[in-house]
């Protein structure tokens, strides 16, 4: 029987479990010096003068500026269509466009030391305006790189058609901000590095990408790839937001520089600074149709916040653009994005990325029609689904998506949840007038898992034990690859799944690799694996042939068993412990290493959220007491591990639903750069979530799987929004900004007063 | 500096320390216990959580000579050998940790929870563990755990 399907618990578990993990703070460097960044207190401002003599006078410590550093500019790629001229410098040297911008490099004994010498940092700043808003940075009246001329990282879409709406005898509208969000991964980021006795550049970093690094790195310092090594070791979360950055770089370019091995940790208000944030887009749409609750026409408007320098989160506007027709068979969608430079943190990928807002807007846009037109939401949805025999469907911006059963989400979801009984009750708390009002809310969607239909790299080897090794090119940090893809190697194979060691995140091990994020490892990666491994299989039948006096074409794997023999007489048999013997003996074990690289199209990963809320109409407090999750992501590997990516998609969107928010004060101060400023939930705000299986497969790939670790995200913020408005639609109130805190629910009842 | 004594899972430990640093940076950096992880600044994720005398401490709030005389037990010295704590396995069998970042300290507030209250109901363990954060698991998991390990009576 097959092992792919079981929950089968986590092989990487022991090493986290008993305090043993290799999180890159815990790997000793012998004779390391610590690094401190010295960073802007200020939003936007000339610097007119770096005083690092006071610094530089304590024993053990050295003071870099920007102007020691021969490095180039960090600048976006290519791919994403960004504005030229808008780099960020590794160290500012003339203008600072955000607090927290790198002003000066002190590499100290150790870190405390580097603490005390950063505060004799004397730094002069001729304050400029901040743009703080995306509206404000539309103006152009204040630009962050006057010789470009714009404050415009990217724009897509074309010219409205005024006759879009056309037909249509119902029109809704509403516009609203999905807010910057901290991708706060519980490990802050660190980077160390080192060079060899040969020059080689030995770099550790918290990295979702360690081959990309590689490549950026050594383009950066001008070396040879094969001069770098990079190392991403345990990694504790990542959520989009971790790959190199200004900080990586330097720290490579210190230990080239002085020789000396050299290493930074993050502290968590540095963190909160500068790791990339996401979200940030005002979402503004319209939805036509009739009154019979027909759909005819969309138009969304995208204006995204980006922050100070063009970065990944600039890019992302495209992917909301691509997903905004969503679940539906909306005949006419019209999508413009432009992406703005503020005076804030950089904008990249966290959980979602770019997708949860195109979910976010349609489902607020669904609820607004189905309230407007008195039908109820759950039928606006059914009546206008993209239809089951309809795949692949070319949707009218021009993504096909591969499978999906929108109507069948939508059945499960209601008959789980009790949809009938839940509305019943809703009625009932309003004939009571009942203070503590109940709010229903469903959230569709679908959304896009390996986004750009990327390749990945997979190695099997049989080892002189016959046990195997799975090299991979993605890279796991948290989502339990080293069983998963062990799985549908060990399942191939016939080898238990402890008997499979997966290697990652180092380049000299593993030759080459994309990394993990856009949900897209499985898929590639993990299949990719999976053929390696059947090639694997190949190979051994001609072993097994040689040994048996047999044909190669007569071999047959009894995967149970993990043994091979001549198809129709079981015995003789040789297990792969045995072919691994007489192959080394053979100098013939190098035969069973079969690297594979596997490309595929993305996928469309689909399901429909209903979150149940408690709204308390006299003080505004929000409890959310249920939430049923349909999450179809093809075949599940490991339903134990995919079980928690949907958990914690779930709480990362109801986090933005509800609670979390990187504010900004009129200056540009950070207010939320501590988890005592920022509203990361803990468990006493969440109910344990009902999720509910569904398996879609798709013909994307040879196993049938979608990604899995962004999709549960997707789904439950405009389920949560959604239920918060229906809680209050009988007060008048027809929107509540996100989050849908206490403070802007209260709003939203003051303003809907007669 | 100022000298201290004080057991960490088990064995006697004298050493002198600066007056301002904290037992966590102690623990890792002088003993070399390095289970014990650093998530914030502002003692609100719980990483950190060791037992201080059998009660959980947050050991970025607590300064080393503040454990001076004190029984320390950090996530090293839970398991039985190669046999995880009962808490441990609990984790594990329900999936209870991701990244595993957090894991130690909820594993350590999780003993020190089920000492004061055996057999906690959903909503009383919800409210134990307010003070430490996880990014992955959306708390599904762990409240599982948690409910498994009170099961085993751990």
């Amino acid at each position: 029987m097959s092992i792919l399907g079981n929950r089968v618990r986590r092989v990487e578990d022991p090493r986290f479990l008993r305090g043993e993990a290799r999180y890159l703070e815990n790997i000793p460097l012998e004779g390391a010096l610590a690094v401190t960044f010295v960073r802007s207190p200020l939003a936007h401002a000339r610097v007119t003068g770096v005083d690092t003599s006071a610094a530089a006078a304590l024993p053990g410590v050295q003071v870099f500026t920007g102007a020691d550093v021969d490095a180039p500019p960090l600048g976006p790629p290519p791919q994403w269509h960004v504005t030229e001229g808008m780099v960020r410098p590794l160290v500012a040297t003339d203008v600072v466009r955000f607090v927290g911008e790198i002003v000066a490099v002190v590499v100290s004994q150790d870190r405390a030391s580097g603490a005390d010498a950063a505060e004799l940092v004397m730094v002069d700043y001729d304050p400029l305006p901040a743009v703080l808003s995306a509206e404000e940075s539309l103006t152009d009246e204040v630009l962050l790189f006057p010789e470009v001329g714009t404050n415009v990282a990217g724009r897509s879409g074309k010219e409205h058609d005024e006759s879009l709406f056309d037909g249509c005898d119902t029109v809704v509208s509403g516009m609203f901000w999905s807010q910057r969000m901290a991708a706060a991964p519980m490990e802050p980021r660190s980077s160390a590095a080192t060079v060899d006795a040969d020059g080689r550049l030995l770099y550790w970093g918290t990295t979702q990408t360690p081959h990309t690094d590689k490549m950026i790195l050594s383009g950066m310092l001008g070396l040879d790839p094969g001069q770098v090594r990079v190392v991403s070791p345990d990694v504790g979360g990542g959520f989009g937001a971790k790959m190199l950055e200004a900080e990586g770089v330097l720290v490579a370019w210190l230990a080239r520089k002085l020789g000396r091995p050299v290493r930074w940790t993050e502290t968590r208000s540095e963190n909160m600074l500068n790791l990339p944030q996401g979200r940030a887009q005002r979402l503004e749409f319209t939805l036509g149709g009739t009154r019979d609750g027909t759909l005819l026409a969309y138009r969304l408007n995208v204006l995204a916040d980006v922050g100070a320098y063009p970065w990944l989160g600039t890019a992302l506007p495209n992917f909301t653009a691509l997903m905004a027709p969503e679940v539906y068979a909306i005949p006419k969608v019209e999508t413009q994005t432009a992406s703005l430079l503020t005076n804030t943190t950089t904008t990249t990928s966290i959980r979602g990325a770019g997708r949860p807002e195109a979910a976010q807007a349609m489902e607020r846009a669904i609820d607004t029609f189905a309230a407007e037109i008195g039908m109820d939401p759950a039928e606006v949805r059914r009546k206008n689904f993209i239809p089951k025999d309809a795949f692949p469907y070319q949707t009218a911006t021009g993504a096909t998506y591969d499978s999906g059963d929108y109507e069948g989400a939508l059945d499960l979801v209601l008959r789980s949840a009790g949809y009938d009984e839940l509305r019943a009750e809703q009625r009932r708390r309003r004939e009571a007038g009942d203070p503590v009002e109940l709010g229903i809310g469903l959230g569709a969607y679908v959304e896009i898992s390996n986004p750009v239909g990327e390749t990945e790299f997979g190695e099997v080897e049989i080892t002189e034990d016959g046990g195997a090794i799975l090299r991979t090119g993605s890279f796991s940090h948290g989502q339990g690859h080293e069983t998963t893809f062990a799985m549908i190697a060990a399942e191939r194979l016939g080898l238990p799944v402890e008997r499979v060691t997966v290697v990652k995140g180092d380049t000299d091990q593993v030759p080459k690799g994309t990394g993990t994020f856009g949900s897209k490892s499985t898929q590639i990666g993990g299949v990719a694996g999976g053929l390696a491994a059947e090639a694997v299989v190949e190979r051994a039948k001609e072993l097994v042939a040689d040994y048996l006096e047999a044909s190669a074409a007569d071999v047959v794997l009894d995967a149970g068993r993990g043994a091979f023999h001549v198809a129709g007489t079981s015995e003789p048999s040789l297990a792969w412990a045995d072919i691994a013997s007489r192959a080394l003996e053979d100098g013939r074990l190098g035969e069973l290493r079969v690297s594979h690289e596997f490309q595929a199209p993305p996928t469309f990963p689909f399901g429909i959220h209903l979150a149940v809320v408690d709204v308390d109409t006299e003080t505004g407090k929000v409890v959310l007491t249920r939430h049923v999750a349909v999450d179809d992501a093809g075949t599940l590997i490991n339903p134990l591990v995919a079980d928690g990516q949907v958990h914690g998609g779930i709480a990362f969107g109801v986090g933005q639903a509800l609670f979390e928010e990187i504010v900004y004060g009129e200056d540009g101060n950070p207010m939320t750069n501590t988890f005592v400023g920022y509203a990361f939930p803990s468990a006493a705000e969440f109910p344990s979530f009902e999720r509910v299986e569904m398996v879609t497969p798709t013909p994307a790939n040879p196993i049938g799987v979608k990604g899995l670790g962004e999709s549960g995200t997707v789904g439950s913020t405009p389920a949560v929004h959604n239920a918060v408005v229906d809680a209050l639609l009988p007060h008048g109130v027809r929107h509540v900004d996100l989050p849908c805190n206490g403070e802007n629910v209260w709003k939203a009842l003051q303003e809907a007063k007669p | 500096m100022t000298r201290i004594a004080l057991d960490v899972n088990g064995r006697r430990h004298e050493a002198e320390v600066e007056p301002r640093s904290l037992l966590v940076y102690f623990l890792r950096d002088e003993l070399g216990l390095k289970g014990t992880n650093v998530g914030c600044d502002t003692s609100s994720c719980g990483a950190c959580t060791v037992l201080l005398d059998g009660e959980s401490a947050k050991s970025c709030t607590v300064l080393a000579v503040q454990a001076d005389g004190c029984e320390v037990t950090t996530i090293e010295g839970l398991a039985d050998g190669e046999r995880l704590h009962p808490v441990q396995q609990a984790f594990h069998e329900q999936h209870g940790l991701q990244c595993g970042y957090c894991t130690p300290g909820f594993v350590m507030a999780t003993v020190s929870l089920l000492k004061e209250n055996p057999s906690p109901s959903e909503a009383e363990i919800r409210h134990a563990l307010e003070g430490n954060l996880c990014r992955c698991t959306g708390y599904h998991n762990i409240v599982r755990a948690v409910e498994a390990a009170a099961r085993a009576g751990a």
